[in-house]
């Protein structure tokens, strides 16, 4: 399945209708040490480009945006007892939510690995 | 992603940036609030202002974290300033430290490096501290001294014109916690002062030191001579196992104990030992000439039990040790009554009065104040920042003035200024962050026991 990248460091799964959502490698990195995540309840809607999570370091809390518009689909419970999964694994166990794609064309504006590769070699 | 929005200022710069936000009256370059203020990556050139409590954050094209600063006045950009290098710059890049702007200076705010065998990273440095050794660089803290051809009891005396604590009283070797008030009682600096014997010392925050020079010099009379020993490196080795690994270099530092001080000479390096620091840990503040700093540094690194600590780990400790931070948790605003820290208003000086802001600080001694700081601890993992509101049920009673994560804890902790009717040890409070209102209690602190070294 495909996988696209926002430059505010957020990587979406695209499978059919749905997408998985979380933060890249990258952007943990820099957070270091995640103490909380704050997740979109199920069922709320996101726009492309809004809050839809909050990511508390030790130090500091930082949102992550929505990459595209649609409805939350559940939210990874993991992340509850254990917000270090989104430094251990970032791209796989780490993952923040699922939601539905309202507008595939969405998907057009945003990096694929290559160029997010690039883009982060950029900052 | 993006920073949760903050007091205004302005981000700036192509890699992480800890920004300033303070307005140094004498000097070219910023000068930081103490606090840290962490942008972890600034994207090129953007620039953001941000706004206390605010329930949003912005876009800023880039990724960034921070930690929040105070009293935040200037407009000036990073751009326009330069920062300083410490000593031991080289040192912190070679050990992977990830570096921001603090104080005026660049400094390592955590460490990722190959040599650092707990793997780095705030959480790491935090646990490693509270166990074993950690090697903090805090060279930007000014280190001055007051001398008097009429003596050190002269020193000592013009001194307390400007600070509420006993300094006269102060033998050969000792150190004592004190602060510079302004007229109002309010706090300018908070510092130690020791006794070398030679001088009347102070250490003083980075962030404020040329605005405490330059308070220093207008209050003082011509024949008290103060030196900014701006050439020297001030080094903290904090931990548990701190005293056995300086005693590996300079035997006598096993000899000291809480608040006291001493010279050393290390392979011909001339050294200030002080037992003392800001973790709530035992643990050591060496000041030692720049040009050694890096000798001296790696000495102690090739201690297996020694890694380095960046800013990061300092703040979350000191937040756990209870210690206030200037610029956040003390400021002008704040006076020593209010801040809990009438430990350090001397019976006698309060009596006999004599310093600078007495009458205002006496005021509050006698009423109480309105507002007090305390310790919060909340339920759950999501921590309460500065600036959020704390309330009693539908009452706003009070502000957080720092907060994070406890890694010692396992829980969010902070500390907050409060209405002095629910100030007490238990009361039940909330605070709200992002229109929450999280569960929280008034605890005493320190949040973790002290540990400091009182003698055997």
């Amino acid at each position: 399945m495909p996988r696209y990248f926002t430059d505010e460091h957020e990587w979406i799964d695209v499978e059919g209708d749905s997408a998985t959502v979380g933060i890249t490698d990258y952007a943990q990195e820099q957070l270091g040490d995640i103490v909380f995540v704050e997740l979109p309840s199920v069922g709320s809607m996101l726009d492309k480009g809004g809050d839809a999570a909050v990511v508390e370091s030790v130090k500091a809390a930082s949102d992550v945006y929505a990459p595209i518009t649609g409805e939350v689909t559940e939210g990874n419970s993991a992340l509850e007892d254990e917000p270090a999964l989104v430094n251990s694994s970032p791209e796989e166990d780490g993952w923040f939510f699922r939601m539905t794609i309202a507008d595939k064309d969405e998907l057009e504006g945003l990096m694929d690995g290559k160029g997010y590769k690039t883009f982060v070699d950029s900052l | 992603m993006a920073p949760k929005e903050q007091p205004p200022r302005k981000l700036s710069g192509t890699t992480d940036r800890w920004t300033d936000g303070y307005s140094g009256k004498r000097i070219c370059h910023a000068s930081a609030t103490e606090g840290v203020s962490l942008a972890a990556i600034a994207g090129p050139n953007s620039q953001v202002s941000r706004q206390r409590g605010c329930k949003t954050a912005r876009h800023i094209g880039a990724l960034a974290h921070s930690l929040g600063t105070d009293d935040l006045s200037d407009d000036l950009t990073e751009d326009e300033i330069p920062l300083q290098v410490l000593p031991l710059d080289a040192w912190h890049r070679m050990h992977g430290a990830r570096m921001v702007p603090f104080a005026g200076y660049e400094m390592p705010i955590q460490y990722t490096g190959d040599t650092v065998s707990h793997g780095g990273g705030i959480v790491a440095e935090h646990n490693w501290t509270r166990e074993n050794a950690s090697l903090f660089d805090v060279s930007h803290m000014g280190q001055l001294g007051l001398s008097s051809d009429g003596g050190l009891l002269a020193a000592a005396e013009a001194l307390e014109a400007l600070v509420p604590g006993l300094i006269t009283s102060l033998k050969e070797g000792r150190m004592r916690y004190s602060m510079l008030l302004d007229e109002n009682g309010g706090i300018l600096d908070d510092l130690m002062v020791t006794n070398t014997g030679k001088h009347i010392a102070l250490v003083v925050n980075g962030a404020t030191k040329w605005d405490d020079i330059a308070h220093l010099r207008e209050h003082l009379d011509d024949d008290i001579t103060l030196t900014h020993y701006a050439d020297n490196a001030l080094l903290a080795l904090q931990g548990p196992k701190a005293v056995d690994v300086l005693a590996t270099l300079v035997p006598q530092a096993a000899e000291l104990v809480f608040m006291t001080a001493c010279f050393a000479d290390w392979d011909g390096v001339p050294l200030w030992i002080s037992r003392a620091g800001y973790t709530g840990e035992d643990g050591f503040e060496i000041a030692v000439p720049g040009e050694h700093a890096e000798k001296l540094a790696t000495a102690l690194m090739a201690d297996d039990r020694v890694n380095p600590a960046g800013l990061g780990a300092r703040d979350s400790l000191r937040l756990e040790a209870g210690l206030p931070l200037y610029g956040h948790d003390i400021t002008t605003e704040t006076d020593p009554v209010s801040a809990d820290l009438a430990f350090a208003l001397s019976k006698k000086r309060r009596e006999a009065g004599g310093y600078m802001g007495h009458g205002p600080v006496m005021q509050v001694f006698d009423n109480g104040p309105a507002q007090k700081r305390v310790g919060l601890t909340l339920e759950g993992r999501m921590p309460a920042r500065e600036g959020a509101d704390v309330f009693a049920g539908e009452t706003k009673v009070g502000t957080v003035t720092s907060g994070g994560f406890s890694p010692t804890l396992g829980q969010p902790i902070a500390m907050a200024y409060v209405d002095l009717a629910h100030a007490s040890d238990g009361t039940a409070l909330t605070c709200e962050v992002r229109g929450k209102h999280l569960p929280a209690t008034v605890a005493p602190m320190p949040f973790v026991p002290h540990k400091y070294f009182r003698g055997s």
